[in-house]
């Protein structure tokens, strides 16, 4: 029997500062153990319980694309007590990972789709993660059109800021940056999430899917923005953010309704989650 | 399967020598309750009781229990590394469970191998257990086991199921799983019963179920939506008087939330599970301070609706209760979850 709750250990290879605010940090890990990289194989929209000795476990989702090689990378905010500690780590140090957790983006059914991004404050991890892996020469056929509209306070506020970049600059993918208000050398659109979605978002249809990631206020105005632009609501996509523990169905903390967020989650679609009780 | 006839003394020589092969667990008395301990060399099982006070959950999903050690000296090549704690799973036959907690572990069992994962802490112990159940004889006033999909003779989670025979602390066992067969040869039990026992046992059993007058129903909590039963504006007034204590989820057999904390002493540190309880407001608080059930009765909502419709939707194997009567009774607020699955089924 494998035992579920014993985390690979892992080396700190690199730590960067993600915000200027400082409260964001991309960790990337590389597995000590030979063989557990593989056992790891995960896909875009998953996550993991980052596990420290003596602190405790956090559920992260992964930053780090299936395509790339040779690590994992994760990006934390710093709340409470895991994770001010893990900010206080130090590149060498062994952690532990524990995971892949939880399902991913439909990406069964996103092939051939064109697919809209939105994304909001720090919850842009998993996306990604996303956009890494369609970019990649060998999936970019199996997608439609990417359209990305992705919002922080300021522009230093954005994470991955390098790609989004570099990004910007392809052609096979339409980057939509947006900040909360004017900032110097800011070339891009100004305003919130929601509005900038409702000016650049591409018409529904059939073959168009939204996957929403943010706070609950941009969730929250987000929303009827793609219902006017006439998106079903199983052709919206989420991710769900409960408190958690155990991440694999059974401590039971993490539920809404009969769906557990850990396993049966965390991405769901609105159809889904219209079915559960609020109680994320 | 056999039934044997056990008279009282092969029952105390047939324990001692199935002790030689198994470490045995029964209720013990403890000042005016009951609780499942392991019997020291020669202690009989104290079967006067009904039930013991705590369910015998704890048996395969201990209040704490250590699941990994680690090191944080640095000096040590093993530092931050988990490793999974040594333990050991010694045969052990359960003398006197109630035939319903029985079914309640099982119940428990659903939940700890859930297809994707399982978990070894419970599992090995679940597995080195050999069930011997006592058929409740005179139900309780709040054992409502029979509409619970179980009952006082029910054998669903057991190995053996014992039946008080008669005035002489006889018993009837019937064998009903090749680990109770085993179970019965290392005791040395080899009085078959008498042709007519299985009608006797019959008789037994139809007479207990009658004397339980205790009931619910949740037909209609079956067909209404998870929505309807969530979003219905009874809960806040249902729920007014729980006080959130806890009580009823940690006597519960069915309950089976857990917590996971680390514990340090000095470079040595543990990772340990713990009994935990959705009726507490830490249990779905997130780090940003916002909390999904904020509210004293939506924590108690989520309780009552987790065993009445979430677990019974996505098992389809009835409700997540087995009729033991013990929230019901040690609830200081007098919250009776018959009550609540009334209201939830008008
Ligand atoms: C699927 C998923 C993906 C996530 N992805 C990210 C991410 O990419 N980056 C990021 O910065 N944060 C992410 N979070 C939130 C992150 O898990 C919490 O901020 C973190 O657990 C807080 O831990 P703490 O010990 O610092 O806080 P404390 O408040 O001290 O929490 C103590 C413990 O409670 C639990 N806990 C508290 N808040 C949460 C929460 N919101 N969600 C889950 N468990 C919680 C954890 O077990 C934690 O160790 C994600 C959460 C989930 C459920
Ligand atoms: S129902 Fe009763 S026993 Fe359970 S938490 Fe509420 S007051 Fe405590
Ligand atoms: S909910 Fe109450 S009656 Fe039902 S199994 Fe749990 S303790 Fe027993
Ligand atoms: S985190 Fe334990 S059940 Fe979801």
């Amino acid at each position: 029997m494998i035992n579920p709750y014993v985390p690979y250990p892992v080396t700190i290879d690199d730590i960067q500062v993600a915000t200027e605010d400082k409260s964001l940090k991309t960790f990337r890990f590389v597995f000590k153990n030979p063989g557990d990289e593989e056992k790891f194989s995960y896909k875009a929209g998953q996550f993991a319980e980052l596990s420290i000795p003596g602190q405790g476990e956090i559920p992260i989702g992964i930053a780090s694309s299936p395509t790339e090689k040779g690590f994992v990378m994760f990006t934390v905010f710093k709340t409470g007590k895991v994770t001010q500690y893990l900010h206080s780590m130090k590149v060498g140090e062994t952690m532990g990972i524990r995971g892949p957790l939880g399902n991913w983006y439909p990406w069964d059914t996103l092939k051939g789709k064109n697919i809209l991004i939105i994304g909001g404050g720090f919850a842009f991890t998993t996306l990604r993660s996303s956009i890494k892996m369609m970019l990649d020469p060998k999936n970019r056929g199996d997608y439609g059109n990417i359209d990305v509209v992705y919002g922080a306070r300021t522009p230093g506020m954005l994470l991955y800021k390098d790609e989004l970049v570099e990004w910007e600059k392809r052609d096979d993918i339409r980057m939509h940056l947006t900040v909360d208000s004017e900032a110097p050398n800011w070339n891009y659109h100004v305003g919130f999430t929601p509005a900038v979605t409702e000016k650049v978002a591409p018409q529904a249809s059939d073959d168009t899917y939204a996957i929403v990631c943010g706070p609950p206020i941009m969730i929250k105005f987000t929303l009827p923005v793609l219902e006017k632009l006439g998106y079903k609501h199983d052709h919206i996509i989420m991710s769900l953010e409960n408190r958690m523990k155990c991440g694999i169905g059974m401590c039971g903390r993490c539920n809404i309704g009969r769906e557990l967020v850990c396993k049966d989650g965390p991405v769901f679609t609105l159809d889904q989650i219209n079915l559960t009780p609020k109680e994320y | 399967m056999k039934i044997y006839h056990i008279d009282r003394e092969s029952w105390v020589k047939g324990l001692a020598a199935s002790a030689e092969v198994y470490q045995l667990v029964g209720p013990v008395r403890e000042k005016d309750d009951f609780d499942f301990k392991v019997l020291d060399k020669g202690q009989m099982p104290d079967l006067t009781g009904t039930d013991t006070r705590l369910s015998p959950k704890a048996l395969v999903f201990p209040k704490s229990e250590i699941m990994m050690t680690f090191s944080t000296d640095p000096n040590d090549p093993d530092c931050n590394i988990m490793k999974e704690a040594k333990k050991e799973y010694p045969k052990r036959a359960v003398i006197g469970i109630r035939p319903y907690d029985a079914r309640a572990l099982q119940i428990l069992k659903m939940n700890y191998d859930n297809g994707d994962y399982q978990d070894p802490y419970f599992l090995n112990a679940y597995e080195a257990i050999t069930f011997v159940g006592l058929a409740v004889n005179s139900p309780s006033s709040t054992d409502f086991s029979t509409s619970c999909g179980t009952g006082p003779f029910d054998e669903k989670g057991l190995d053996v199921l014992l039946v008080a025979a008669g005035e002489e602390g006889d018993f009837y066992a019937k064998i009903l799983t090749d680990k109770g067969d085993a179970w019965a040869k290392a005791a040395g039990f080899s009085k078959e019963a008498g042709s007519d026992v299985s009608t006797r046992i019959e008789a037994m059993k139809k007479t207990a179920e009658e004397a339980i007058s205790s009931k619910i129903a949740f037909d209609k909590i079956e067909k209404k939506t998870v929505l309807e039963l969530f979003e219905a504006d009874h809960w806040e007034n249902t729920a007014f008087a729980c006080i959130n204590c806890g009580t009823c989820t940690y006597a519960c057999p069915t309950c089976w939330c857990f917590d996971i904390q680390d514990e340090n002493f000095g470079t040595k540190g543990v990772r340990i599970k713990n009994w935990d309880s959705c009726m507490t407001g830490l249990f779905t608080l997130h780090g940003s301070g916002h909390n999904p059930r904020e509210h004293r009765y939506q924590r108690t909502r989520q309780r009552f609706m987790h065993k009445l419709k979430y677990f019974a939707d996505k098992y389809g194997e009835g409700i997540m209760c087995v009729g033991c009567g013990r929230c019901v009774r040690q609830c200081p607020a007098n919250i009776d979850i018959r009550e609540i699955c009334e209201t939830m089924n008008k």
